[in-house]
């Protein structure tokens, strides 16, 4: 009979797949004793559970180490769960350790995560349901008890972070059975105030039973139906508790809640002013130098387009114009000129002076008209007589009067 | 008017600065507006003080406290 020849790699792969597929060996319980845990610097747990009969190697990841509240301490008895399967380089089986409870723990943490499925099943931590948070709250809501640490260390934060918000205490038990319907009263009435733009749900830290109202179904379902956005710190930073996945956002501790709630500081705010002044400064100033230059360029082009170049030209050519016209006008004021002077030559020759140069004398007679006829004056009468020089005065003694 | 108001205001007018465009009347207008809400952001942040309030909720229960 042929027996089949295994590598190591080949029985071990095949041990591996037998325990995977095994269903009773995945998200099991243990019940143990713990010894020889450790913590390397790469953060993952590793420890043994045994009991009389046997011992289990055990590793836990880096990611369920820090969601644990704590880790037990070697001899203490625990409840481990997780999943068996093979780590094929080592050739050893060992218990993937996803949480580790105290003994006594363990119904209430069954609890948690059977109405942590539930409701996520049923939508209630859906991502999509998740608001965004205001960044400049005006009034905040804060649900927890009255006189508590943790309403002191909630009023701290936002009275050092942002002091112009208003705050509204909406004050409820924060523990016990009666605990949920009360808390969430608090947040239905203080969500429904006017200008309220988030509430936080806080309280201090405490033990698993003290917390276990955060997880009461009623008080879960009331924080995902919040009117405004609500952030829930609830215990310390390893509590979990079912409104923390309801929440809009889940803070680690009260403190950690106000800070988120208020993300600008005033100093922050201070500086956003400032920067906004700073802005408005120096986009007045560039618009006006923008206008300025405008005008200028527009001044530019105006001269570009000034009429002063034509009215030069048509002064140019009203100026060569007159100088033609006052050509022409001289021209023929000489040539009227030269005329002129002719006809005062000729002029001159035929006036009376002329003909007295010539030896002839102007008569004139008694009434003082120049004398054409001897038959105009008789004997006796005084005659005028103009020379070239001088003039006469003559009398008539006789003449000859022609006829015709 | 709040602060909050306020400083959204004057966002909104840089805003409006940078964008450009504004006739050079309403610019100094705009201005003018926004170093009054500069003064009044200020004086807001210097001033504050933490205001808080209780409500009363009808109790459904006798008090159990932390």
């Amino acid at each position: 009979m042929m027996v089949k020849r295994w590598t190591v790699g080949e029985l071990t792969h095949y041990v591996r797949q037998l325990i995977d597929t095994d269903y009773r060996l995945q998200e099991l319980e243990v019940e143990g004793e713990v010894s020889n845990l450790r913590v390397p610097g790469s953060g993952h747990a590793y420890f043994t559970l045994k009991d009389e009969q046997a011992q289990l190697s055990c590793v836990m990841w880096r990611d369920a180490v820090q969601a644990q509240r704590r880790l037990p301490r070697d001899g203490e008895r625990v409840i481990a769960l997780g999943s068996v399967g093979v780590y094929e380089a080592g050739g050893k089986y060992q218990l993937y350790c996803r949480a580790l409870l105290p003994v006594g723990e363990g119904d209430l943490y069954r609890r948690f995560i059977a109405l942590k499925e539930r409701l996520e099943a049923e939508g209630w931590f859906a991502p999509e349901r998740k608001r965004p948070l205001p960044e400049r709250p005006r009034t905040i809501g804060v649900v927890t008890g009255e006189g508590t640490a943790a309403l002191q260390d909630v009023l701290n934060v936002i009275r050092r972070r942002y002091p112009l918000a208003r705050v509204i205490l909406s004050p409820t038990p924060v523990q016990g059975e009666a605990a949920p319907p009360q808390i969430v009263a608090a947040l239905r009435a203080v969500s429904l105030q006017p200008d309220v733009d988030l509430v936080l749900l806080v309280r201090g830290g405490g033990s698993i039973e003290d917390l276990w109202c955060f997880n009461d179904e009623r008080v879960v379902r009331a924080v995902a139906e919040s009117a405004v956005p609500v952030i829930t710190g609830v215990g310390h930073e390893i509590d979990f508790t079912l409104v923390d996945f309801a929440a809009d956002q889940r803070a680690p501790t009260p403190s950690a809640a106000a800070e988120l709630a208020t993300p600008l500081t005033v100093d922050e705010l201070g500086v956003a002013v400032e920067r906004a002044q700073s802005a408005l400064e120096t986009l007045a100033l560039m618009a006006l130098r923008e206008r300025r230059q405008r005008v200028d360029e527009g001044a530019g082009a105006l001269q570009a387009l000034s009429p002063l170049a034509a009215i030069e030209e048509g002064r140019g050519r009203v100026e060569s114009l007159a100088g033609r016209a006052s050509r022409v006008v001289s021209h023929a004021l000489a040539l009227r000129r030269e005329r002129l002077e002719g006809l005062a030559k000729t002029l001159q020759a035929m006036s009376p002076g002329a003909v007295l140069d010539r030896g002839y004398a102007l008569v004139y007679g008694p009434d003082g008209g120049v004398l054409r006829r001897a038959a105009d004056v008789s004997p006796g009468d005084r005659l005028h007589i103009t020379l070239r020089e001088g003039e006469l005065d003559a009398d008539v003694v006789g003449g000859k009067a022609e006829d015709g | 008017m709040s602060f909050e108001g306020a400083l959204a205001e004057l966002e909104g007018i840089v805003s409006r600065l940078e964008a450009g465009g504004v006739p050079l009347e309403e610019m100094l207008a705009l201005f003018e507006r926004g170093q009054g809400l500069v003064s009044f952001c200020n004086q807001a942040l210097d001033q504050a003080e933490l205001q808080v309030e209780r409500l009363s909720v009808p109790s459904t229960d006798s008090p159990d406290e932390e």
